[in-house]
């Protein structure tokens, strides 16, 4: 741990990460307004005032406020989807590419099909028949985004399963469990630790994408898509509706894939000392 | 850490036992028509188009405490043969029988109790240890597996192991890309001796070593086979290496054994003419020396489709058209009763 103090990608990636969890967790205490409250006087109010820090949007609402309820949205949209897109993935992967033959085939068929959808048809039929909401946005993501995580390592396994050292564990009488969790995913987690940083950035990009076409969140929930959205109309007059969301949004992204760096050089002990 | 001078496991005393029980004949493993194909698919439905016949009809035994050297050309089906008789691929056809009991044909629960007493060492050291695992986890893994010892226990018999190959207890909280290739070999030994087995398969355990540490790693199994009472399959393409340690040696072409005989015997009075050939292609420190060598012409066959007859007639110096059509038995060698040949020359 004393070392990872000393690697740039790990403290500025932590501290950038860990201010956006705070602003999620602590939010009512860090807002200076309440984010959902229009005050007329102060529609599109210039930043750097003393009312209004990063100014106000189109109907008076605190930028900064709203940004930091926006990281609930944002942070739960990338974290969940991921983290459940990954599980899913993860075990299915392993699992065609470790037993291999007619499951194998199954589910690599599933993967195909469910990629040859494109994204946006999906989500709109997935939410047109279930409803806009958050965790409607996180399912449909999850639904479509296993595939990448099966695939990567599906490949893994197909490679790991050949070397000796797997074959050396089978040898000494190791479960398939154990072969499996122990000798192959340990190997194979380096891409998906890396695709997952990754993915958690592009889900908080889609997620923003969602909320602006409208099949996003409740657009009465501040969420940094949404308010990039709306900021959208006024970017020639008032550059700060859409450019401070956007910096948020840009700000976690980076933590996000600094901690991923790190994070994938951490899990090999080849390049960890 | 300190390690204690006497580690109390049950292993010193298990092998005591079984060296002063070691009847020299009795039997520890019999082969029995061994087959392993692999097919080849193809065509719209992945019909089997071909078998690739890696082993055909093969027939050997290893007594107790006994090291027997396999030797042949790469594509031989040394491997595979080694690979078949501990399950890590399942063999075609044919018998394994270990201590009377045929381990083919076990369930895959009953088989995973059975890989405790036989083991494998790996050809190539680096890819036979999971980077991601400490080298006390991975030699400790089997015996988690098998619930032989755990925490401090555990730690302890790692040491022991450890120091039995030749390292110390201190490597056991490093990673595999830390050691040079012959450490790794003994990490290897190290995990196949962790469970106590009564068999071990050494796949080619020194071929991807420089040739100064192969003399290392060699002469560290020939101590372990002395300590531990080791019973051993010792795979190679080198019969120097072999001669070395082995009690008897089986000769292998196109997945058939040609020859088998106490290394002593096929050394001095070969009588396969394939066995001549390996022979003289080991080098005689010696320039002085002069000798007749036999240069094989040409390339193994392809196992798919062998030679009709011996399999080893295409390159052979005496060979003849009766060798086309019959498939040499193998059979004893005058009245020697260790000593067998399949050739129907000599």
């Amino acid at each position: 741990m004393r070392r990872a103090l000393h690697d740039p990608s790990f403290v500025i990636g932590a501290v950038l990460i860990l201010g956006v969890v705070a602003c999620a967790v602590f939010a009512p205490a860090l807002a200076p307004h309440e984010p959902g409250l229009a005050t007329l006087r102060s529609r599109l109010a210039t930043p750097f005032s003393a009312t209004h820090v990063l100014g106000a949007d189109a109907i008076g609402r605190d930028i900064l406020s709203r940004i930091i309820f926006g990281a609930r949205v944002s942070l739960t949209v990338g974290v969940v989807s991921v983290a459940l897109a990954m599980l899913i993935g993860t075990l299915i992967g392993l699992v065609a590419g470790y037993f291999g033959g007619l499951l194998d085939t199954l589910l690599m068929r599933l993967a195909d099909i469910q990629l040859s959808f494109p994204f946006i048809l999906l989500a709109i039929t997935v939410i047109a028949v279930i409803g806009p909401g958050m965790w409607k946005v996180i399912f449909v993501m999850a639904l479509t985004q296993w595939v990448q995580y099966a695939r990567i390592v599906r490949g893994q396994t197909l490679s790991l399963k050949e070397r000796e050292f797997v074959q050396a564990a089978s040898g000494l009488g190791a479960s398939h469990a154990r072969v499996m969790f122990q000798h192959i995913l340990l190997n194979a987690l380096t891409p998906v630790t890396v695709l997952a940083t990754l993915g958690i950035a592009n889900n908080i990009l889609l997620e923003a994408g969602l909320t602006f076409l409208g099949l996003g969140v409740d657009p009465t929930i501040p969420s940094w898509g949404g308010m990039l959205a709306d900021g959208r109309n006024y970017i020639e007059r008032a550059w700060w509706v859409a450019t401070f969301p956007g910096l948020a949004i840009t700000v976690t992204v980076l933590g996000f894939n600094l901690l991923g760096d790190w994070l994938r050089d951490r899990l090999d002990p080849r390049t960890s000392t | 850490m300190t390690i204690p001078e006497q580690v109390p496991t049950t292993v010193s005393s298990h092998h005591q036992e079984t060296t002063t029980r070691a009847l020299r004949d009795e039997l520890l493993l019999e082969v029995k028509g061994l087959r392993k194909y692999f097919p080849i698919r193809g065509g719209v439905f992945s019909r089997v188009v071909a078998n690739v016949k890696a082993v055909e009809d093969m027939n050997f035994t290893i007594k107790r405490g006994e090291v027997v050297g396999l030797v042949g050309e790469s594509g031989s089906g040394k491997t595979t043969a080694g690979r078949a008789i501990l399950r890590l691929i399942e063999p075609t056809a044919g018998e394994v029988l270990f201590d009377g009991v045929d381990v083919v044909t076990l369930s895959k629960a009953k088989m995973r109790e059975y890989r405790r007493k036989m083991q494998i060492i790996f050809q190539d050291p680096f890819a036979s240890l999971n980077p991601r695992m400490s080298v006390g986890d991975i030699i400790g893994e089997a015996l988690t597996i098998h619930n032989l010892a755990h925490g401090k226990a555990k730690e302890a018999r790692v040491a022991d192991l450890l120091e039995r190959v030749g390292m110390n207890a201190g490597h056991m909280r490093r990673y595999p890309h830390e050691f040079s290739g012959g450490q790794r070999q003994r990490i290897g030994i190290a995990r196949a001796l962790a469970v106590d087995p009564d068999f071990i398969v050494a796949d080619e355990p020194v071929s991807a070593l420089d040739v100064s540490i192969q003399a290392q790693v060699v002469n560290l199994l020939q101590d372990l086979k002395d300590e531990l009472g080791l019973t051993m399959l010792f795979i190679a393409h080198d019969l120097g290496v072999v001669e070395y340690i082995s009690d008897k040696v089986i000769v292998m072409y196109l997945g058939r054994i040609m020859e088998i005989a106490p290394a002593k015997e096929l050394y001095h009075n070969p009588v396969h003419p394939y066995t001549e050939a390996l022979l003289t292609a080991v080098p005689i420190p010696d320039p002085t020396i002069k000798r007749e060598r036999v240069i094989l012409q040409g390339d193994i066959p392809s196992p798919i489709n062998p030679p009709s007859g011996c399999v080893f007639r295409t390159r052979c110096p005496l060979a003849t058209e009766e060798c086309k059509h019959v498939v040499p038995p193998l059979e004893q060698v005058g009245t020697d009763p260790n000593h067998f040949k399949a050739c129907i020359h000599r």
